[in-house]
């Protein structure tokens, strides 16, 4: 028995084999699973191009000491405010004579680094406050979901602000200042989420088992807050993005002469009537990660969502 | 001349693996009677039911000969002219009228509505006609049920409710696809009598799609029933309990009866042959 | 084999002016091995008194008790070791991502059991599932089949009552005479105790010995299936709902 499956498994291809409906152990099921997932995502012509799009930036953060022609610090003087397309500087230089190009690539690096650390923050935060939450109810949902209200009522970028003041100028203060701003959110989200689940069957079934609220928590309710969290997170990406060139740009964030995009952007506005592509060049590079994260969320929220994803 | 002629109705569904025909092939007609469609969970019998409407929502689609309405055919109908035809000559009660009446509208609000999207008629009138008509299914309380919202209906109310409107514009079909499951059994009794006395007095057709074989043998005067897409036996309802084909026999034989004890029930033995059969035509 | 015994019920959700009171007074025996029904409309509580058993709904007084043994509102695992409950709606009761392996030694786990690669194979031998549908997710399943893993894992503990809230109702007429036929030959073969709730009162005709007709929150009735096949009630109630249930066209209220 086992050695005619072995054999018939080796003649079918690996798509097959992914594509089963009778998975033959643990990780065979996780994988078939995966990629029927990725087949979904891959039908999905604009997710992909906004995946690609990230994966370029990903490549291009990872390779900037090889991919960038010069160094994003070294000013020359000389060649201050070159336009587009000047010899040597595809995307010319700004008001210190640095490659506009460089040090977009370079930037890149920046982006990814707050993108990612308030990807991990901000909906590990939510998510635990939403379902202990939703799970509880009564006095610990009441005074969790009030401290979250507290923090919706302020404007984000206000409370950035405040925050980044209090804390002091500078990326990591800003990437922190972002996610304590961008919790409350994913809190609401959880919560909702686990007030559904929480009463359905599945859940009453593991309690008949004597699984306590740790385990139903983190075992069974989170695994269906993720996908929800995760689009939102991908679709709130933009946002992130925004929020922290526009701490880079009044000059809360990244400090000069770090290439962040926001902080590029405020540079170059001085020279925005004469010089349009010092500013508008950054802007553009945040337009497109941001709209490449969009595109994939939206993808993303196909793919994932629990609701008729399963089928 | 008959009330609904389809045939050769195809509904197929693209999958990972190629596509799916969730009906194949069938062929039936409607006259002024009573129509039951029985089958199993994935027999297709309620997608036959929204194809009748072209009700199949893409990336599926239908392919036919034919769908008549009265000699009218409904296959090449743009999607303008199907919203003509639904409602107004052919109308469908759901299952769940829970979920087939908008939650935050009065009854009385949607009946109402209803009836002047097919009628010009003044609010005044609409509404005499909206209480005349819940009246007309057994609601004994009409004023107040007008002023109720859905969620503060029983779910037999609800479907009657549901019935009222669907009763508005006269239709000439009606496809009720599982009007009672949801409902109590007492309940349900009431509800079929209602339906059974409308459909009598206006002369209309029903076709009454349904998992439940005893309710359809007492309720309709012909029956389809379907297995895997496509139609395995077709017979007069007073006869099913006499039917031939294995299948219908096995599906009767697996029910438990109060008046007749057994030990253990039969299960259905399913035959592979069954579903390469060609299916047997429901033409009149 | 373990008797249940429940005396003087009352179930109820909310407080003070809000209060609705779901079960009132319910008293009810089954002997060890016995096959219980309770019948009713939506609504009439049958199901809420098996939430109640089981702890699922807090809120409840009386006595419950197994074996003579008073059964506390906090419950512990024994509790679960002993009472098990299969769930109406197979698609509802089995978590979307978790496959059948992840769900069946979940459960073992929790129970304390060791050789759980093993139990998990003879669990779903055991409900006729077979080994090759261990690894599968819950969309990879029919209604049927959902059932069945349902049932194996209510039965993973190795519980002496299965409480079945309308194991049927969701699933069509041929799997439905698979599932009870495989109940039977569970309960004959674990010594089980069943309680069955059920809207069809030939379901619990056929599975069950006596039967406990609600209305409203309150048992209007305790009959013999005998007596109920003799159509022979002592309510009007329940020969209403007899009638009904044999006769369709009858039911002119």
């Amino acid at each position: 028995m086992t050695t005619e499956t072995t054999n018939s498994r080796r003649k079918e291809s690996l798509r097959d084999w992914l594509l089963t409906d009778t998975p033959t152990s643990r990780r065979h099921a996780k994988l078939a699973s995966a990629y029927k997932s990725w087949l979904r995502l891959r039908s999905n012509h604009m997710a992909m191009f906004g995946l690609g799009i990230l994966v370029l930036l990903g490549f291009v953060a990872a390779f900037a000491p090889w991919l960038a022609p010069y160094d994003p610090y070294a000013q020359v003087l000389s060649d201050r405010l070159l336009p587009i397309g000047s010899e040597g500087h595809l995307l010319g230089t700004d008001s210190l004579g640095r490659d506009i190009l460089s040090r977009l690539i370079y930037g890149s690096r920046i982006t990814l680094y707050i993108v990612t650390l308030v990807a991990l923050i901000a909906p590990v935060a939510g998510l635990m406050v939403g379902t202990i939450a939703g799970y509880a109810g009564g006095w610990t949902d009441t005074i969790l979901m009030r401290i979250t209200d507290i923090f919706l009522a302020f404007p984000k970028l206000v409370l950035a602000l405040a925050f980044v003041a209090a804390l002091g100028a500078g990326i990591e203060n800003a990437v922190l200042a972002i996610s304590l701003t961008a919790w409350p959110p994913y809190a609401r989200l959880a919560r909702a989420e686990t007030l559904t689940i929480r009463s359905s069957d599945f859940i009453s079934a593991i309690r008949l088992q004597g699984a306590g609220p740790v385990r139903i928590i983190t075992r069974h309710i989170w695994p269906l807050c993720i996908s929800s969290l995760i689009v939102r997170v991908t679709l709130d990406m933009a946002g992130i993005i925004l929020t922290a060139a526009g701490l880079g740009f009044l000059g809360l964030g990244a400090q000069p002469p770090s290439p962040e995009w926001g902080a590029m952007i405020s540079e170059g506005r001085r020279f925005l009537l004469d010089h349009w592509w010092v500013a508008t060049i950054p802007g553009l590079a945040i337009f497109t990660v941001s709209l490449a994260f969009n595109l994939l969320g939206d993808g993303l929220r196909d793919v994932l969502d629990p609701k008729d994803g399963a089928s | 001349m008959n009330l609904l002629d389809v045939e050769d109705l195809w509904v197929k569904f693209p999958t990972n693996t190629g596509v799916f025909d969730a009906v194949r092939g069938i062929s039936f007609s409607l006259g002024r009677e009573r129509l039951g469609i029985v089958g199993e969970s994935g027999s297709g019998k309620s997608m036959t039911g929204r194809a009748i409407l072209k009700l199949i929502r893409p990336p599926g689609w239908i392919e036919a000969k034919r769908i008549d309405l009265q000699g009218q055919p409904l296959l090449n109908a743009s999607e303008k002219e199907m919203r003509s035809v639904r409602g107004s000559r052919i109308s469908m009660v759901m299952q769940d009228p829970k979920f087939s009446l908008n939650p935050v509208m009065t009854v009385g609000d949607q009946i109402i509505e209803a009836y002047r999207l097919h009628e010009k008629a003044t609010h005044r009138t609409a509404r005499t006609r909206a209480i005349e008509m819940l009246e007309a299914v057994s609601i004994r309380d009409p004023e107040r049920v007008m002023r109720a919202y859905p969620h503060e209906v029983s779910g037999g109310m609800g479907q009657r409710i549901m019935i009222a409107m669907m009763m508005i514009p006269n239709p000439e079909i009606l496809i009720a696809d599982e009007p009672t499951s949801a409902l109590d059994v007492s309940v349900q009794g009431q509800v079929l009598n209602i339906m059974d006395r409308l459909v009598q007095d206006r002369g209309m057709g029903l076709i009454f799609i349904s998992h439940d074989l005893n309710l359809v043998a007492e309720f309709c005067d012909r029956v389809l029933i379907m297995y895997a897409g496509r139609i395995v036996e077709v017979c007069d309802a007073d006869k099913l309990h006499d039917a031939s084909h294995p299948y219908t026999q096995g599906l009767l034989n697996s029910l438990p009866r109060l008046d007749a004890p057994k030990t253990r029930l039969e299960a259905l033995v399913r035959d592979p042959e069954w579903r390469q059969q060609p299916s047997v035509s429901g033409l009149l | 084999m373990k008797s249940l015994s429940v005396r003087n019920l009352n179930v109820w959700f909310g407080e003070d002016r809000n209060r609705v009171d779901a079960v009132r007074a319910a008293s009810f025996d089954v002997p060890s091995g016995g096959s219980f029904g309770l019948v009713g409309e939506s609504g009439s509580g049958k199901s809420t008194i098996l939430r109640a058993i089981t702890g699922l709904v807090p809120t409840w007084s009386g006595e419950i008790e197994i074996d003579g043994a008073h059964v506390a509102h906090k419950r512990g695992r024994e509790f679960y070791k002993l009472v098990q409950m299969v769930f109406q709606d197979p698609y509802a009761s089995l978590h979307p991502r978790h496959s059948v392996d992840h769900v069946l030694s979940e459960t073992l786990h929790l129970h304390g059991f060791q050789d759980i690669d093993t139990r998990v194979n003879n669990l779903l031998d055991d409900v006729g599932l077979g080994r090759s549908f261990r690894f599968r997710y819950p969309h990879q399943l029919s209604g049927g089949q959902r059932q069945r893993v349902a049932i194996a894992r209510a039965l993973a503990p190795e519980p002496e009552i299965l409480l079945l809230d309308e194991p049927t109702s969701a699933l069509d007429v041929s799997v439905q005479a698979e599932i009870l036929n495989l109940l039977s030959d569970l309960r004959a073969e674990h010594k089980l105790t069943f309680v069955m709730v059920s809207h069809d009162l030939s379901v619990v005709g056929h599975m069950c010995d006596s039967v406990a007709v609600m209305r409203d929150g309150e048992i209007v009735e305790i009959l013999s299936v005998e007596k109920m096949r003799r159509m022979e009630p002592d309510s009007a109630y329940t020969k209403h709902l007899l009638d009904v249930s044999l006769n369709y066209a009858s039911a002119q209220a």
